[in-house]
């Protein structure tokens, strides 16, 4: 039956067409929607659609075209070359397990200038208050803003406050742009993958994503999960010192979790990404929850995690570095990149199945960050 | 509720012993199994069981995923109750993404709609209490797992006399479309695993036509991947030995008699639809539950007026053959190219549980290194 020569010229023609109409639509988003829905900002392939459909033609300049979590320039041929970068913070609760909205808006920008390789300097901060909020909560969130950044080591330094009336704002929104000195002296982002390249995941996965909906879903799951929330540019400066330029791509998988980071990266660099299900570490407590709520802790979102695309003769030095780290030391390499075939990931199975890894679809927990 | 987790049902090792026992006892004959539940699917293709199976043994994916069984119209109409004013529309996050005629209840969400994804009936009735001023809808669906939750809504809503809360039942039952499937001549299938969550309620009885009746073996299986390769090795085994009769592989969960308290308060709050619509499978009788007259007050159905309408599914779609296990997944024309898991033509391609969805998600590497085209390395060097 499965042998036929029939059978298996079918399957490949499906094959093609697949792998076609993939190709074709990574180079033309399909913007198909009239209106926004909560999919756009799922971190998925919904908000990939809406840049490159919106944002992306309209504002197009080759430090966005880039797509990197931050952009990287120099300013009137100065050798010192800086990062730039900017998020948004509407998660729900306010407060959760792990921490709240403030530490959130000063990591999550923290981490994006990380990533590009630069190390974070200053902080805007912008708040949209709705009328009736708490000044208690506010000062309580802006106390934990000003002691994330101080145990960072980088100042708040501009600021901005609009009230909007009752019912226009979920309570606060935060705003945070921060700009960063380049340390990375090479080539470094999603484009930069090599066939060979060793996956390094910093540790356990899903727990930002977890702590955040247990918090907000009355599900009568008693759990200690909390939220990995943590700034990574302290990791990242232990990775540059061990390894330096072996260092190819880091990305910090937040919304959509491992599985579009990992996505994102196949993508950029052409290029295909496998993995052994056994070696990505979960908390046992996210893998219960996960299990029960039928979601995939590689899809779920972190706040304190990063992903090290690293060179095969330096993986285990890097490793090594990362694990000397208090944020890095449930680090583990968990898959390497191959050549072929190009824009996918795939997933070695615990039972030892392969299967595909895709980009997250739509949501099941929005407003996360 | 403490969460201890089930390594030891997920034992590579131990699949490939139980898949060599399976390639043994099958003697390579090819046979067709259908796995009629939606959870199974999933589970089949998130781990990649068909991978670590001998090539003979042919998984068929059945109609046990309710998204994917519910016809448009139905869609249509919830989305009808869902602009109405006043209205807060409740449901299972999965039914949100699930293509109308006109859109979905996500795209009707963006367009003022107040509709709010809940985990559990009982969620939708505490949204009740908590907004006496709105009328609060629950979108039922889904088989004899979920409808008991929905009766023991209904019968507190009716205790306590609330009465802005309403259901739109579209509870369905699996037996009447294995016996719609059994009765297809398109189809030849050697064995049943049985749906785990569903026989909890129902317990093993409602099952023995299958093997008296149709000659085939029916086995209830768990949701982890070596209870379904147990089972699988289970079906063979009666193949084997020329047997057709009902087995619970998954008694640490299933009762032979079911949970009669669940099924008790399915029968106080809903009885039998002389017939009801299934996607792709068409007009099935005694197939699905409404409320009962006892419950008019609290059902949607009456209490608003809705399209009632049926709608043809899209003409390239082939949900329908899908779902009988009359071709597989990437045999269907617009199989991940116009119909993909983000532009969902049939709701086979939306909810994880959907053939197509786990298919395209997980699936397609099955198809590649099947046909070895795609020259993947060897996981080596990957040290943990």
């Amino acid at each position: 039956m499965m042998d036929t020569p029939d059978h298996a010229g079918r399957i490949d023609d499906v094959l093609k067409k697949i792998e076609r109409t993939r190709q074709a639509r990574r180079h033309k988003f399909y913007l198909r929607d009239e209106k926004i829905t909560l999919s756009h900002g799922s971190g998925g392939k919904a908000t990939h659609n809406l840049i490159e459909g919106v944002f992306a033609p309209a504002f197009s300049n080759p430090l966005l075209d880039a797509m990197d979590d931050a952009a990287t320039f120099s300013i009137n041929g100065t050798a010192q070359r800086l990062a730039f970068t900017t998020d948004t913070y509407v998660v729900s609760p306010l407060f959760f397990p792990g921490g709240d909205i403030g530490k959130l808006a000063i990591h999550g920008t923290i981490n994006d200038l990380a990533m590009a390789g630069a190390e974070p300097l200053y902080l805007s901060a912008g708040f949209i208050l709705e009328e009736g909020f708490p000044i208690a909560d506010l000062r309580r969130i802006v106390a934990s803003m000003a002691a994330a950044a101080n145990e960072a080591g980088v100042s708040i330094v501009t600021g901005d406050t609009k009230v909007v009336q009752r019912g226009k704002a979920d309570g606060l929104f935060i705003n945070t742009a921060g700009v960063g000195v380049l340390r990375a002296t090479w080539p470094l982002g999603q484009t930069q993958l090599q066939p060979g390249d060793k996956v390094l995941l910093s540790g356990p996965i899903g727990d930002h994503g977890i702590a955040i909906m247990l918090a907000r879903e009355a599900l009568d799951i008693e759990t200690d999960v909390e939220s990995d929330t943590a700034p990574l540019h302290s990791l990242v400066a232990a990775l540059f010192a061990a390894v330096g330029e072996a260092v190819h791509c880091l990305k910090d998988p937040t919304r959509g979790g491992v599985a579009t980071a990992l996505n994102e990266m196949a993508l950029g660099s052409e290029v295909s990404v496998a993995l052994d299900e056994h070696a990505i570490p979960v908390h046992a407590e996210v893998r219960g929850a996960c299990e029960i709520l039928g979601l995939d802790p590689l899809t779920i979102a972190n706040e304190g995690k990063l992903l090290a695309i690293v060179a095969p003769d330096k993986a285990e030095i890097a490793l090594e570095a990362m694990r000397a780290h208090p944020l890095g030391h449930e680090a583990r390499i968990i898959g390497a990149v191959q050549a072929e075939p190009a824009g996918m990931v795939f997933l070695r199975t615990d039972i030892g199945g392969m299967r595909v890894l895709d980009m997250l679809v739509g949501d099941p927990l929005p407003r996360i960050c | 509720m403490s969460m201890k987790y089930v390594d030891e049902y997920r034992d590579p090792d131990l699949a490939r012993r139980i898949a060599s026992e399976i390639g043994k006892l099958s003697a390579d004959q090819p046979l067709k199994l259908m796995e009629v539940c939606g959870g199974h699917t999933h589970t089949i293709y998130k781990h990649g069981i068909e991978d670590v199976l001998p090539r003979n043994i042919d998984l068929i994916h059945g109609p046990g995923c309710p998204v994917c069984v519910l016809p448009m119209g139905r869609i249509d109409d919830a989305i009808a109750i869902a602009r109405m004013d006043g209205v807060i529309f409740t449901t299972f996050g999965d039914m949100m993404r699930v293509p109308g005629s006109k859109g979905s209840l996500l795209d009707a969400k963006a367009d003022g709609a107040d509709v709010r994804f809940v985990y559990s009936p009982l969620d939708a009735y505490k949204l009740a209490r908590q907004h006496p001023d709105r009328q609060v809808v629950f979108f039922a669906i889904g088989f004899e797992t979920t409808a008991p939750s929905t009766a023991v809504t209904l019968l507190r809503a009716k205790a306590e006399g609330t009465r802005n809360f309403s259901v739109f039942c579209n509870h369905v039952t699996i037996i009447p479309a294995m016996k719609a499937i059994l009765d297809s001549p398109d189809l030849r299938l050697d064995g049943f695993i049985g749906a785990g969550h569903v026989s909890m309620v129902i317990g093993m009885r409602p099952y023995n036509f299958v093997a008296r009746q149709h000659h085939k073996p029916v086995v209830i299986a768990g949701f982890e991947p070596l209870d379904i390769m147990q089972s699988i090795y289970m079906i063979v085994k009666q193949l084997h030995e020329g047997r057709a009769e009902v087995e619970n592989q998954y008694s640490r969960v299933v009762r032979p008699e079911g949970n009669v308290k669940a099924l008790e308060a399915m029968a106080r709050t809903m009885e039998l639809r002389p017939f009801f619509e299934w996607r792709g499978l068409g007009f099935i009788t005694h197939s699905a539950l409404k409320l009962r007259p006892e419950f008019a007050d609290w059902d949607a159905e009456l209490r608003y007026e809705v399209p009632g309408l049926r709608v043809a599914d899209p003409k390239a779609c082939q949900c329908g053959e899908v779902l009988k296990g009359v071709i597989k997944p990437w045999e269907c024309k617009v199989f991940g190219t116009a119909c993909t898991p983000e532009t969902p033509i049939g709701t086979c391609m939306v909810s994880p549980e959907g053939a197509c969805a786990a298919y395209y998600s997980y699936g397609r590497f099955s198809m590649a290194s099947e046909r070895s085209r795609l020259n993947i390395l060897p996981m080596t060097n990957v040290k943990s």
